[in-house]
């Protein structure tokens, strides 16, 4: 039996904020704007908000579309709406633009009031804090005290758990997925490679391409060529295309390979619409995040304070993000007695598998998410919405 | 004990209780091989246990997990690396030694990991194994439900042949029991038991 269990037609809103942030750099935004996205209704006494924390190139459009027309739903609509794993007949599910991004929340492509002209390169440097803290902002604006949970994939999961470090009191449950608790050497190299290939774009100009009518389309290009291969394992790649030639060896340096058109398609449609200093500035938020860097390195003494119950899930074939990297915060957790179950679910995908609807990986996010105990306004609703 | 097997809807299990009895209130407890959870949920419940599971099948993990119980998804064979010495007050391993490959290095590490150890498995010394075998067969039973090629059993042993091991090992005895049928067996254990439990600790000075 087929049941409609999409959000359905979502709109986006904007929350502004007039009160200057103060950054972790110590550089402050005078005032900035959140693009947010919510499904499913916020119960009476406010306990049922879900937040969902994007990834380096992610959105606040996580479930719906924004017509009937539109290609494409949201990047985890998979995992949310009515009936799916992440229920908004139970939870209120907020998305956010982080604050540097190029969807509609403040970032580097913004007009600096100070300026009347874009951000760019003057724009600053922020970190999963500073998301966190402006997370913060908008759960307060939506007059949401504490949230049910925080559920984050990759940089998400890294949010998830700043979240529960630095206000243990406003998060009950925090899904860390296919994270870390910080970047190993490796991976903190692709992300430099990245950059380099972005800011040696001769068109990047320091950061102040909008004012040339330019935009470094080759370095993003590339930067999200390299992500791609490191997003999938070896085996993924091998499954989806081998050493398959779109057509015969024409001893050119043309796309022959299908990999190789996959990876210039994804290239070509990314930098057509990301922002390379977006791009640049998530990349640098993941090399900063090290909660454990202000104790001595010691991620147990980092997490001491921290009060949520967590589900950690790692995949086995995700090498940028590896189970080991998942047992680390667990180790911490257990150290300090905490609530905490952890899954190592065997996938074929490498990193994107957080992204993809594998039934187990569901079961578990299904599983967790119905024990959470949330007051329950709406069971009319719930019931009526069930079973079709 | 307040909360009772048959309060949670579990079967009454005999070994459970015994477990729950070598447990203080509030103990910390890890359960490795937890299967479904159901006795760390019957711990939890009785004696208010802090208890996570270990387990490595999907389905299993899922079941605990969805029962309300920590779990952590890995495999024993690998030893307890994510553990700290010492950690936890009992490490139990119920009816999943017969199971392992690395068994003394498991049965080393559970020490490390708990002041104490529980461990518990199917007596292969049991008559009615003993009379299979004298049929002419590898024992099936209640117990042992699984054909020879495809039992998960790679190390099944006799209550003799643990009491050796821990002999061996180093390792101290603190209690013995031995059920059949969910009842106490004294006389000729390794003959008539059908379950043999074991209380251990280290021997060596901590």
């Amino acid at each position: 039996m087929q049941v409609n269990n999409s959000v359905g037609i979502v709109a986006a809103q904007t929350a502004h904020f007039d009160a200057p942030l103060t950054l972790k750099s110590g550089a402050v935004l005078p005032q900035y704007n959140l693009v947010y996205e919510t499904y499913g209704q916020l119960n009476a006494d406010k306990s049922n908000a879900v937040l969902i924390c994007h990834a380096l190139s992610g959105t606040h459009h996580v479930a719906g579309k924004y017509s009937e027309d539109d290609k494409y739903p949201g990047w985890w609509d998979n995992l949310i709406g009515p009936n799916k794993p992440l229920d908004t007949n139970k939870f209120f599910v907020i998305g956010v633009n982080n604050l540097g991004g190029c969807h509609g929340s403040t970032g580097a492509a913004s007009i600096n009031p100070a300026t009347s002209q874009p951000w760019g390169s003057a724009f600053p440097i922020l970190t999963v804090e500073d998301w966190v803290t402006s997370q913060t902002l908008l759960a307060d604006y939506l007059g949401i005290q504490q949230l049910a949970a925080v559920v984050g994939g990759s940089l998400g999961g890294m949010q998830a758990l700043q979240w529960t470090i630095a206000y243990p009191e406003r998060v009950r449950h925090a899904l860390v997925i296919a994270s870390a608790p910080n970047l190993t050497a490796q991976n903190m190299a692709f992300n430099e490679v990245a950059r380099q290939a972005i800011i040696t774009d001769p068109e990047f100009h320091g950061g102040d391409y909008y004012a040339h009518g330019v935009v470094p389309r080759r370095g993003l290009r590339i930067a999200r060529m390299l992500g791609h291969i490191t997003y999938l394992s070896d085996d993924a790649m091998g499954a989806k295309f081998g050493r398959k030639l779109k057509d015969t060896i024409k001893y050119s340096f043309d796309a022959e390979f299908e990999m190789e058109s996959y990876l210039r398609y994804q290239g070509d449609k990314f930098a057509g619409e990301f922002d390379a200093n977006t791009y640049l500035r998530m990349t640098r938020a993941l090399d900063y995040f090290d909660p454990a860097l202000d104790f001595g390195g010691d991620l147990t003494e980092a997490l001491k304070k921290v009060t949520a119950q967590f589900l950690v899930v790692s995949f086995t074939s995700d090498w940028r993000f590896s189970p080991a990297r998942s047992r680390e915060v667990v180790k911490a957790l257990l150290d300090n007695e905490r609530t905490v179950s952890y899954a190592e679910v065997t996938a074929a995908h490498g990193h994107d598998a957080f992204l993809m609807p594998d039934p187990h990986y569901h079961a578990i996010l299904r599983s967790y998410l119905n024990n959470i105990l949330v007051e329950n306004i709406q069971v009319d609703n719930i019931k009526a919405g069930s079973v079709a | 004990m307040s909360i009772t097997q048959q309060q949670l809807g579990q079967e009454f299990r005999h070994d459970f209780a015994i477990i729950a009895s070598w447990l203080p209130f509030g103990a910390k407890v890890l359960d490795l091989g937890c299967a479904d959870g159901a006795l760390l949920q019957y711990l939890k419940a009785s004696l208010e246990v802090r208890g996570y599971g270990v387990e490595k099948d999907d389905a299993n993990w899922l079941a605990s997990m969805s029962s309300g119980i920590n779990v952590i998804q890995m495999d024993l064979e690998s030893g307890l690396s994510g553990f700290e010495d010492q950690s936890f007050d009992t490490v139990i391993l119920s009816q999943t030694l017969q199971a392992v490959h690395n068994t003394e290095v498991i049965v080393r590490e559970m020490l490390r990991v708990g002041h104490e150890v529980i461990v518990t498995f199917p007596n292969f010394g049991y008559w009615r194994n003993r009379s299979q075998i004298l049929t002419g067969n590898m024992p099936v039973s209640k117990s042992l439900p699984h054909q020879w090629f495809d039992t998960p059993n790679v190390h099944l042993c006799t209550i003799n042949d643990f009491d050796q091991f821990c002999k061996n090992s180093n390792i101290t005895i603190k209690e013995r029991l031995v059920l059949t049928d969910n009842k106490p067996v004294t006389f000729m254990p390794n003959l008539m038991g059908n379950l043999a439990m074991y209380r251990l600790e280290n021997s060596l000075p901590r």
